[in-house]
């Protein structure tokens, strides 16, 4: 079955050539021009990936993308045309997944899109711990499921990607641009940012207390690494 | 010596004193510990003595610099202290003179009328007579006294050195000063200053002595008259304390008024100066509050002027640095937008062009690298003119440099072996920690090692780190054609190329040595250009090692050591 996209763009010719190249790609693509009614078609098409256009007529692509988040953990790809750090760093808090600046080779933001749909063919069932031992957090790769003490925590699929990279090797060190490619599928060192903003929306979740990282742990000047099993 | 020694060692070492302990008065060697021990408790006063002597006047010569107040009235004391001392000298040189030139001619008036009748009495003696004489001088005695009463109580004294033995007890024998005597002996009249013994105790005080000589048949009368000056003197004593009080009184007082004066002008100066140091601070809301319309009242209206009109000029200029960041901005998404869908358009002609005919693919071709051309130059665009904004920021993370060298290094393998050519890297062995904003460090390096390859002509391109304790350094040096006299100072410039004529692989949009300098600056840090013509140039980026710490050095030269042969 062909993956479902969401288009989120004002730009009507954008959108048709972001048409034209994602069908080419075998995505199945759908379109709304306007913030107010992204999240009414988000419902609508229940789309596998979001292409989010942050400027947008009536509600904000940053409003548009904390709505989504709400109610999905579906992957939102931002189409920025800035990038400046504020917005980049605004945009990934308010929930995006990742973000392609323009203008944007079509070839880059496929890659993106595929490195954020990769995650439906993992294999073999496999558990993993990790975290202090009177609190451990128990990681169900297979079912995409995260418990603490029993009860579930809630995690966006590239959180969940995020968690097991770092909980498969628990003792290893990964830099940030390791983690860029294995969780986001950049080939080359691109944006820290990325990394940073993402670890802390993950340490919301999982920490008890995200001032004190027990289960994601910074490694100063390298990068990070997990907490111990 | 020995009686102190035992006490002293007694005392010391907490003994019973000697007074205890009557039989032991052997004695004792002083001990040279508690000798040392009182040298050095007297070098350690000594020392602190003399410390606190140089603070104290450490401390006088600051507020002596600092505070006006001080000054003008240590200045108004010196001042007004010379000016009365020199008035009151002079107040008090007059009117001892006028006193005294008073008390003279009322004297010799005196004297001049008792002359008369003296010159009578004694005209007519001759010392054979010898009862007639001390008659004579008895009678002049109380007939000059009783007249006596003009210019005061007076004395006479007569003297007559040529009377004999017998007549000693008629003359007096007061002192009189040897050089009056010596006039009148010679039969002249003359008036002197001098100590005489005064009428009342007998003791000495200061005098006026009139002398006056008559010549009688049997010698020379010599006649003193005794006028005390102790009234006088009195007088004048009393003069010179009330000027002298008068004097300090006045000097104070000038001092005070000095002080209350400069307090009414320094007091809203500093009131000024506070204000200023606010308003400098960054606090531009911050005023004087001015009352009335004297001179410190515009100084305070002109400075809040000033402050107004800066305050002013900033909000503007805020403003204008707030729109030229929204239009930097809306031009940025204005012109992403169509350029991303250009973009994809020409990627779906480029994938299909082996479709097309020879022209349409390199058509396909040509809109493809120079659209790529076209986003470069926007992207160097906008951030340049970020910068121009003022609204780069710095986002800095502890970083190896070595591996941010190699990462350029290693992404402009393909490019280096397009030219033919080599890059050779010096990498310290232990880890190059420091404080960077990596993405910008990675433009910096990878605009300097393109730039080296663009110029290299083929001959290896040699990167090196260097670092010290402050500060860190990455050369990159080429071997190609260098750069002419004075050209070092242009190749930051925006748009400067080197040679036009030269082909550019790397298609340069001709900003990134621009964008690398601030860059480099806004780390606080160096980027300068060294080149010689035929020997190549070298790019030397010197960057501290925690942001905000200020350079002094460089840990590697800009002129590169294989160099320095050829230019010598």
């Amino acid at each position: 079955m062909k993956p479902r996209v969401l288009v989120v763009d004002d730009d009507s010719a954008l959108a048709e050539m972001l048409g034209i190249v994602l069908r080419a790609d075998g995505f199945e693509p759908a379109f709304v021009p306007d913030g107010n009614r992204a999240v009414t078609a988000f419902r609508e098409s229940k789309p596998d990936i979001v292409l989010l256009d942050l400027m947008l007529p009536g509600l904000s692509g940053l409003d548009v993308c904390r709505a989504i988040r709400a109610e999905s953990g579906v992957p939102i790809i931002m189409l920025t045309a800035k990038s400046d750090t504020v917005d980049i760093v605004l945009g990934l808090e308010s929930g995006a997944d990742d973000y392609v600046v323009k203008p944007f080779k079509p070839k880059e933001l496929v890659a993106r899109m595929r490195a954020r749909l990769r995650h439906h063919d993992d294999i073999a069932s496999e558990s993993l711990t990790i975290g202090p031992p009177e609190s451990p957090v128990s990681i169900d790769v297979p079912g995409h499921q995260v418990r603490r003490d029993g009860a579930p925590i809630a995690l966006t699929p590239l959180e969940f990607d995020l968690l097991v990279a770092l909980a498969r090797k628990p003792r290893q060190v990964f830099t940030r641009e390791v983690l860029l490619e294995q969780v986001w599928g950049y080939r080359h060192a691109a944006d820290t940012r990325l990394v940073n903003v993402h670890v802390q929306r993950l340490r919301s979740k999982v920490e008890r207390d995200p001032e004190k990282p027990e289960i994601v742990l910074t490694v100063r000047g390298v990068g990070y690494k997990a907490g111990p099993p | 010596m020995i009686e102190n020694v035992p006490v002293a060692s007694a005392d010391v070492d907490g003994t019973p004193s000697a007074s205890d302990r009557p039989l032991d008065r052997a004695p004792l060697r002083p001990r040279p510990d508690t000798l040392a021990a009182t040298a050095a408790v007297l070098a350690g006063w000594w020392a602190t003595s003399r410390r606190s002597a140089i603070r104290a006047g450490r401390a006088t010569a600051r507020a002596w610099s600092q505070s006006l107040q001080l000054r003008v009235a240590v200045t108004t004391l010196i001042v007004s202290g010379a000016v009365v001392l020199i008035v009151g000298l002079f107040l008090v040189d007059r009117i001892t003179e006028g006193v005294l030139k008073a008390k003279r001619s009322a004297a010799i008036g005196q004297v001049d009328s008792a002359m008369t009748s003296a010159r009578m009495t004694l005209g007519d003696t001759s010392f054979a007579d010898v009862q007639g004489v001390a008659n004579a001088v008895t009678s002049l005695k109380s007939e000059l006294a009783l007249n006596g009463t003009d210019a005061g109580l007076y004395r006479v004294v007569i003297k007559a050195d040529a009377a004999p033995e017998a007549l000693s007890d008629v003359f007096d024998d007061d002192p009189v000063p040897t050089a009056l005597t010596g006039m009148v002996e010679q039969g002249r009249a003359a008036v002197q200053y001098g100590r005489i013994r005064t009428t009342r105790d007998g003791s000495l005080g200061p005098g006026l002595i009139v002398g006056e000589p008559i010549q009688s048949r049997g010698g020379l009368f010599q006649i003193y008259y005794l006028f005390p000056l102790n009234a006088e003197q009195d007088t004048i004593a009393l003069v010179q304390r009330t000027v002298l009080l008068a004097g300090l009184g006045l000097v104070l007082f000038v001092a005070m008024i000095a002080v209350l004066v400069t307090r009414q002008v320094v007091g809203p100066v500093r009131v000024a100066a506070r204000t200023a140091a606010r308003v400098a601070g960054g606090d531009l809301s911050q005023r004087i509050r001015v009352r009335g319309s004297d001179d410190i009242a515009r100084l305070g209206q002109a400075f809040n002027e000033m402050a107004a009109s800066l305050q002013q000029q900033i909000q503007r200029l805020e403003q204008l640095s707030r729109l030229q960041r929204r239009f930097t901005s809306d031009v940025s998404h204005e012109l992403r937008t169509p350029l991303t869908t250009i973009r994809m358009a020409s990627e779906v002609l480029h994938a299909r062009r082996g479709d097309f005919s020879p022209q349409l693919a390199r058509s396909a071709e040509l809109l493809q690298t120079e659209l790529d051309r076209f986003e470069t130059l926007l992207a160097d665009l906008l951030e340049i003119s970020r910068y121009d904004a003022g609204v780069a920021r710095l986002e800095p993370d502890d970083i190896d440099l070595r591996s941010v060298v190699s990462r350029v290094v290693d992404a402009n393998r393909i490019l280096a072996s397009r030219h033919c050519c080599e890059i050779v890297t010096h990498l310290p062995d232990a880890p190059v920690s420091v404080e960077i904003d990596a993405r910008r460090i990675e433009r910096i390096l990878r605009n300097l090692v393109g730039n080296a390859l663009d110029h290299g002509d083929g001959r290896p391109v040699v990167v090196s780190v260097g670092s010290s304790d402050d500060a860190v350094a990455v050369t990159v040096r080429d071997h190609g054609v260098g750069l002419r006299p004075g050209e070092a100072g242009f190749v930051f410039d925006r748009f400067w190329r080197g040679d036009p004529s030269r082909s550019r692989l790397t298609g340069g949009t001709g900003l990134g040595l621009a964008i690398s300098l601030e860059d480099a600056r806004l780390h606080g840090g160096w980027l300068e250009a060294w080149g010689e013509r035929g020997v190549g140039a070298q790019f030397r980026l010197t960057l501290p090692r925690r942001v905000g710490q200020p350079l002094s050095s460089s840990p590697l030269p800009l002129e590169p050591a294989d160099a320095l042969g050829s230019t010598s």
